[in-house]
């Protein structure tokens, strides 16, 4: 097979690309620069691309995630994509993290993962790996990306790719730059900013959490969780851009988001700290080994009652920390004066909202 | 004083404002002109990839076959690979078929076609489209070459759509490469495969995936698809070009071909080293060495990383084939060659495949039969004849039988297909397998031509040339022929008269074996396949793991099973091996000949040892019944 590994950047500079200044010198010298760079050009430069480039760079900073799942068609396996050299993973914030998931690196080095933190409204998790020395996306401020540009999407969807086996990559364009307004199943999304349509088909089991690439292999955006049109039903291709991720990850990564239990932080005597019962929250029956924190009913005149938690909300955050079921927001209560304020993060049908409960 | 003044002031302004005006002007220019320079380089490399696209295309668009099984009972694409019609399809689109189909091209004509042979459970089929010679053909490139992120196009028949006969191009990228997908339902295995995100949906199957110069690289078989029904999502697979090639040669044998298995498991341990689990000690891996334990290194020269990988390269192998092996056994490496056997047993495949077959479509109910038209009418009596043609002697009613052949829509048959198709249990066509033994018989008569008579008796004479350190070289004498088969070396001399003491001696890997080898020789130059035993074609296998790949026909008679491998350019006997069961090394003899002639060496080995090396002196025959007569030296040198 011919190929040509030349991949020059200007070759792929989009249309809309912006002059940049409007200082007459600034012009001069780029128009002579330009023209003295396109005398020596040589054609081959301008010659077919091949995407096997970007496509290679990109995979030892995939990394494939099982977890939980593997019932009643949900799967247990998703992408994520390294962002630091020391092994922290961003994904997105789904069931399969329900346990500490196995992280399987491109060369099928196999390690178990913690989840560092998450954010909720984002839907975006991000795992840490004892690993070091490894390649990451850095994950740009500024989002340049515009409808029409190239994209490559790099996931491990259904799946396919095992082991050491490289993940799949499929071509495309943006299609557009668009608010989301999707839901899933009857519920809106927690996240309605921007995001980037694809006209590929990412919407697959496995792709939530990977990477949107551009032809240069840089870092565009994480592959969303499916999801599909609030108003149309359609099935949605979409990636949330690098620049709404970059400082939920930082913050995750410095340790300002954390929903990992602080071991330093003892268990206090239950006289001592609070409890559901005493903020005046009760739960759904706790009938499962992680039934999750759904709130049954709320003691009139309690803590609870006065910021106006409701039955049905869904408690997912206790002063910043994850609650993955009734057991860890009960162990997380125990860890809290009883003279304390608790700040919940709670999920309401379609809504985030953030209350701090007073005693 | 203030005129010119102000006169001169206007010249100054007008100046510089013609210069200011001249300099906007200019300077407009080049800002358009960088702004355009972007455009023309972008513009250059989209029209040259665009226009490399469409030369590609346009290169592959007439090899690309549009399958349609007769009465409406479904199809999909193929690609034709040989300018005498040979294409390349899916098993699971020509299975519907049965023996017959019709095929449409680019070039808007229909032709009949035939299925030759196939793959069931690697989902491949080599059919043949008749009437012509001069077919336009892909050219398959080396498919370990392709990268995840090379560009790529299909050419298919999606959804049937191409009723018109225009094939529809979908491009993308490859997606991914040494994919693994899973046996679905009993029988289909994608080994080693690609996926791409070129839009792949019912119809596809079979047809080629070309890469961006139109150059063949897979068999499309198979698609991921989720949620929206059994539409493309952008993960369809491709059987690469080289397991396609790997099988070609065994589909052209007309056969239901087998997919090989290397006779244990392996697993991946907590080092990442990939160790073998479980091991039969029948097998020929467990014969050369191979244990529980032991870390798998290489297979065909490929390097494994994951226990997954064993398989994918095991799934690109027919049976039978041997190929080379390291593995490391207690810090040692061993490189060994081992023969892998048949994931199926006996007729375990044919019954397998009967049930993975989709019922046969509706036939289209039947316009009344004219008084007229009562040549080819389901009642005739040759139609019932047909039906149980296949245990019936090979002469006996050959043309009434094939008349009235029907196909998928229970319409006849034409005629041209009908003299391509033979229907015998166990193979797609025995057709395909007669030509081939025609062809192998007429090769080796050729070779041994001096050789081949009715009733002859073989004297070879010559040097045993030491294979050990304690030998000494030594003369040896052999005796074949007249149910009577001599070795006489040095002063030791073995006389076997039965077929069942030629069995015993290559079960027991003793010297003697080479008797067998030479008498199925003999047997097979005088009496030719149709009267040996049970001969069949094989196909193509590398020859103790090397290429080109050897045709081979195999031969039984007497329980012993014999192969004849052939190197398809020189078209000379290379190896015979005679083999006792599965569970023993066979006996194998080499030939080495200086002309393409009578051979001039020969040497026996079993396993990876050789036991025998013998240079010949002189090849004689006699007439049998004629002990005395004067011998009738035959190669060169002895005249």
């Amino acid at each position: 097979m011919s190929r040509t590994p030349n991949l020059e950047q200007e070759n792929f500079r989009p249309r809309h690309a912006d002059l940049g200044t409007s200082s007459w010198l600034k012009i001069l010298l780029g128009c002579i620069a330009w023209s003295i760079l396109a005398c020596l050009t040589p054609n081959s430069l301008s010659a077919q691309p091949s995407m096997a480039r970007p496509s290679d760079q990109a995979q030892p900073k995939m990394v494939k995630v099982y977890g939980a799942g593997g019932l009643s068609g949900l799967e247990a396996y998703q992408s994520g994509f390294l962002v630091s050299p020391a092994g922290h993973i961003a994904t997105a914030w789904s069931y399969v993290l329900d346990v500490d998931p196995v992280v399987i690196l491109h060369d099928g080095r196999r390690f178990e993962s913690k989840i560092v933190g998450f954010e909720p409204a984002l839907e975006l998790a991000v795992l840490k790996i004892e690993a070091d020395d490894l390649s990451f996306f850095p994950i740009p401020e500024t989002n340049s990306i515009s409808w029409g540009d190239p994209v490559l999407a790099v996931s491990n969807l259904f799946g396919i790719a095992t082991g050491n086996e490289p993940a799949s990559v499929m071509q495309g364009r943006v299609a557009a730059k668009t608010k989301l307004d999707a839901r899933r199943g009857t519920f809106q999304t927690p996240y309605r900013g921007e995001v980037l349509l694809l006209d590929l088909v990412a919407n697959n089991p496995g792709a939530a959490g990977g990477a949107l690439i551009n032809p240069e292999g840089e870092f565009l955006g994480m592959l969303g969780k499916e999801l599909r049109d609030r108003k149309t039903g359609v099935w949605l291709n979409y990636a949330i851009p690098a620049d709404v991720l970059r400082q939920p990850i930082g913050d995750i990564i410095a340790g300002r988001k954390t929903t990992l239990p602080d071991e330093s932080n003892p268990v206090l005597p239950r006289e001592k700290s609070h409890s559901p019962t005493s903020l005046g929250i009760g739960l759904i029956p706790d009938v499962l080994e992680n039934t999750p924190a759904y709130i049954d009913f709320i003691e009139k005149e309690s803590a609870a009652d006065r910021v106006d938690l409701r039955p049905d909300d869904l408690i997912v955050l206790v002063n910043g920390r994850r609650v993955s079921h009734q057991r860890a927001f009960r162990d997380l209560l125990r860890r809290i004066d009883r003279r304390d304020q608790v700040a919940l993060v709670v999920q309401r049908d379609n809504e985030i909202l953030d209350l701090v409960l007073r005693p | 004083m203030p005129s010119r003044c102000l006169g001169s002031a206007l010249v100054r302004i007008g100046c510089l404002t013609f210069a200011l005006l001249a300099s906007v002007a200019w300077l407009t220019t080049q800002v358009d002109a960088e702004e355009s320079s972007l455009l023309p380089d972008e513009q250059r490399w989209i029209e040259e990839f665009e226009s490399a696209r469409i030369a590609g295309i346009a290169k592959a668009m007439p090899s690309t076959v549009m399958v349609f099984v007769p009465g409406g009972g479904g199809g999909g694409s193929g690609v034709l690979i040989s300018e005498d019609g040979y294409a390349l399809t899916n098993f699971h689109v020509s299975s519907p078929a049965g023996t017959y189909m019709r095929c449409g091209l680019s070039d808007g004509k229909v032709y009949d076609a035939v299925v030759v042979g196939i793959d069931p459970v690697g989902d491949l089929a080599l059919i043949q489209l008749l009437g012509r010679e001069d077919f336009s053909t892909a050219e398959f490139v080396p498919s370990r070459s392709v990268q995840v992120g090379d560009w790529c196009f299909a050419i298919g028949n999606p959804f049937l759509l191409a009723t018109n006969l225009q094939p529809t191009v979908t491009a993308g990228i490859i997606s991914g490469v040494r994919r693994y997908q899973y046996p679905s339902g009993t029988l289909l295995e994608y080994g080693n495969c690609f996926q791409t995100d070129a839009s792949i949906n019912p119809g596809n199957s079979g047809g080629p995936l070309y890469d961006n110069d139109g150059d063949l690289i897979g068999i499309i078989g198979r698609a991921s698809f989720e949620k929206r029904g059994r539409v493309n999502v952008g993960v369809g697979y491709a059987i690469s070009g080289d397991q396609a090639q790997n099988f070609l040669g065994c589909l052209h044998s007309g056969r239901v071909v087998d997919h090989a298995t290397l006779g244990a498991t392996v697993g991946t341990d907590e080092d990442g080293s990939v160790r073998v689990t479980n091991i039969l000690s029948s097998s020929d891996a467990y014969r050369r060495g191979l244990r529980y334990g032991d870390e798998i290194l290489e297979i065909d020269g490929q390097v494994i990383q994951t226990a997954n990988d064993v398989q994918n390269i095991l799934a690109t192998f027919p049976s039978s084939w041997r190929i080379p092996i390291t593995y490391r056994q207690e810090g040692t490496s061993v490189e060994t060659l081992v023969r892998l056997a048949s994931v199926h047993r006996g007729s375990e495949l044919l019954e397998k495949m009967k049930s993975a077959l989709p019922p046969p479509p509706p036939a289209p109910p039947k316009p009344p039969a004219s008084p007229e038209s009562d040549d080819a009418s389901p009642e005739s009596p040759e139609d019932s004849n047909a039906k149980s043609s296949p245990d019936e002697p090979e002469q006996s009613q050959p043309d009434n039988s094939k008349k009235a052949m029907k196909d998928a829509a229970g319409e006849p048959v034409p005629e041209i297909a009908v003299n391509q198709i033979e229907v015998r249990e166990g193979y797609a066509n025995y057709y395909y397998n007669q030509l081939q033994q025609t062809k192998f018989i007429e090769r080796l008569r050729r070779q041994f031509e001096e050789a081949t008579t009715d009733d002859s008796v073989w004297k070879i004479n010559g040097t045993a040339i030491p294979v050990a350190d304690n030998q000494q070289p030594s003369e040896f004498q052999l005796t074949i022929g007249e149910g009577q088969f001599e070795f006489k070396i040095g002063n030791d001399v073995e006389r076997l008269s039965r077929g069942d003491e030629l069995l015993r001696v290559v079960d027991e890997q003793r010297d003697a074996g080479i008797l067998a080898c030479l008498s199925a020789l003999q047997r097979m130059l005088a009496i030719g396949p149709k009267q040996f035993g049970d001969t069949y074609y094989w196909g193509t296998m590398p020859l103790s793991g090397k290429r080109p790949l050897r045709d081979t026909v195999i031969g039984i008679h007497s329980d012993l099973e014999t192969r004849f491998l052939h190197h398809p350019e020189s078209e000379r006997l290379e190896v015979i091996e005679s083999i006792a069961g599965t569970d023993t090394d066979p006996a194998e003899l080499w030939f080495g000949t200086d002309n393409g002639g009578i051979p001039s060496t020969m040497q026996l080995r079993y396993g990876t040892t050789t036991v025998l090396n013998l240079q010949i002196d002189d090849w004689s025959v006699e007439q049998a019944g004629q002990p005395q007569a004067p011998d009738a030296p035959i190669n060169g040198d002895a005249s």
